[in-house]
């Protein structure tokens, strides 16, 4: 299937000298939830200011479903709705206008029952009449997602969506993007919150200095880092790691009460009946034990570190 | 052509207006109103007719241009300046919409606003004096040339401004200086001959002089030449804002 954006060999040089992004190649699929990961400054925002047109790219190009997002703009910006990190809106309209705006401006004729279908599945009917800058924090996010989706588009992206947003909407939010895609709605998100691309994610990219070091299934990509850990609490602490155990991958904690076994969950032997054995023979009792999966974040935080 | 978008830019600036109707309108009527008392009546009274006009009628093209001038910059660069200042021209930037619509949708509300702003005073001046319009025509064209090349003008400084004192510096340094200076209080034949000359590098000028024979058929220079100044200046400003867009000065990184 033909993806719904194509980045190809896109550079970005700042007039500073800083250079954003380095020869990106990215494939999104039609359909999908992609996450894109990175640390601060790493170019998720330069990213998708130039696929939505914002940034002049310095090399390379972008396709949105097929169209070029330079040359041929109009009919490319025209599926992509844009949800950028900052709040920004014009604080003396109402919720009304200010979506309505959008939907006009993105070249589409009034059409109150849509906008009115945004606003209520966002919990903002109640508010439509209100001015901007009477509301919170996590109602302006909701305006500036309505806005967003006001012109019906193919494409969402969402900048950092749930950045100092709280449990609640960042619940909400994560409803409101899976019911979005399943009316065929592709999503782009970059997130600080691993823990939000392992809950939405079809995909991960991963961003550090502006180069993409990692496009991946979400699950294969859990599988192939995911390493194991099993802790064994100990019944009597231990001053050193015993010598007959000297060739396992272990840690003693510091207070010698736990031993840390880590291994790969997909191997053939993971090791550990050995391991048991070995421990038995040298005498050494535990009265708990627990194994744990790594999560995406030290997945995400060892690739980074790695790459430095 | 994204004409929705037009129509949204349009009205979005226009119902601003209507959320600042004290500013935006009844503050220009006052201020005239204020030149009026001091300069028609008040001083006025004292002084002789300029080409066969009273003093009071002869100064309604100028102060109508005067209060034209400032608010067709004023309400263009603000309505740009301010998105840029909080960020929402994301979303402009962001839309399929070509640089051509952007500027017929702020320009067009700006100078949408000034006309009419025009129209009131004129309405207001109607009160204080008497005065015929000999050439209604023209009078409108002068009238919509002017608030459009100057809105453009305004857009380009609203673009060009990256903080509030710059949207203000050219206003305040340049075009009051130059309006009051162009004859909206006087005839240019009043200056002594050395000043006249100096007077004709003055744009507003022409288009004071040109607005002012619409009304009473002399006119301090022809009013083919005030005709075709302001066509240059509008030219000259539909290419620099061409230019702004593309190059994306002070728009994109």
């Amino acid at each position: 299937m033909q993806p719904i954006i194509s980045v190809r060999q896109l550079s970005k040089t700042y007039a500073s000298g800083f250079h954003a992004l380095k020869q990106i190649d990215l494939e999104i699929r039609q359909g999908e939830i992609f996450a894109l990961l990175g640390p601060n400054g790493a170019g998720k925002t330069t990213l998708i200011s130039i696929i939505c047109g914002i940034v002049n790219p310095s090399e390379g190009n972008v396709l949105a479903d097929g169209h070029d997002v330079v040359r041929d703009y109009r009919a490319a910006r025209a599926k992509i709705g844009l949800v950028p990190q900052e709040l920004t809106t014009d604080a003396f309209e109402t919720v009304w206008n200010t979506v309505s705006f959008s939907r006009g401006l993105f070249g589409k004729g009034p059409n109150p029952a849509h906008i009115e279908k945004v606003l209520k599945e966002l919990s903002l009917w109640n508010k439509k009449d209100s001015k901007i800058l009477t509301l919170s924090g996590g109602m302006k996010r909701r305006v500036m997602i309505a806005k967003a989706l006001s012109h019906e588009p193919q494409i969402l992206f969402l900048d950092e969506p749930t950045a100092g947003v709280d449990v609640e909407l960042r619940r909400d939010m994560w409803a409101m993007v899976r019911s979005l895609r399943a009316t065929g709605v592709t999503i782009i998100l970059t997130t600080h919150y691993i823990e939000e691309a392992e809950e939405m994610a079809d995909r991960i990219g991963v961003i550090n200095k502006g180069e993409l070091i990692l496009v991946e299934d979400k699950a294969e990509l859990m599988n192939k880092l995911g390493r194991k850990q099993l802790t064994l609490h100990l019944q009597s602490p231990l001053a050193g790691i015993p010598e007959a155990l000297a060739g396992y991958p272990l840690e003693l904690s510091a207070d010698g009460k736990a031993l840390v076994y880590t291994f790969d969950a997909q191997g053939e032997h993971t090791g550990i009946d050995v391991l048991l054995r070995r421990l038995g023979e040298a005498g050494i009792d535990f009265k708990d034990l627990q194994t744990r999966q790594s999560s995406l974040e030290d997945i995400f935080v060892s690739l980074v570190r790695e790459r430095a | 052509m994204n004409i929705h978008a037009i129509r949204a830019i349009y009205r979005f600036e226009m119902s601003r207006t209507r959320r600042t109707l004290l500013q935006s309108v009844v503050s220009p009527v006052i201020s005239t109103s204020l030149y009026f008392v001091v300069f028609g009546a008040a001083i006025g009274s004292r002084m002789t007719a300029i080409n066969g006009v009273s003093y009071g009628a002869f100064i309604v093209p100028g102060l109508i241009m005067l209060s034209l001038l400032t608010q067709s910059i004023s309400n263009a660069s603000f309505g740009i300046y301010f998105p840029k200042f909080v960020g929402t021209i994301y979303e402009i930037l962001s839309a399929p919409v070509s640089s051509i619509e952007i500027v017929a949708g702020y320009v067009g509300a700006a100078a949408s606003k000034s006309i009419i702003l025009g129209l009131i005073i004129l309405a207001t001046a109607r009160l204080f004096v008497s005065f015929q319009i000999e050439h209604p025509l023209w009078m409108l064209a002068f009238l919509v040339l002017t608030a459009l090349t100057f809105s453009l003008f305004g857009f380009i400084i609203g673009i060009w401004a990256d903080n509030f004192e710059k949207l203000q510096l050219v206003p305040l340094l340049v075009v009051t200086p130059l309006t009051f200076l162009g004859g909206s209080f006087y005839s240019i034949h009043m200056l002594p001959p050395f000043w006249q000359k100096v007077t004709l590098f003055n744009p507003v000028v022409y288009l004071i002089s040109g607005f002012r024979w619409s009304f009473y058929g002399a006119s301090d220079v022809g009013v083919e030449i005030s005709m075709g100044m302001t066509l240059v200046f509008l030219a000259l400003c539909l290419a620099i804002v061409w230019c702004i867009f593309r190059t994306g000065y002070r728009l994109k990184a």
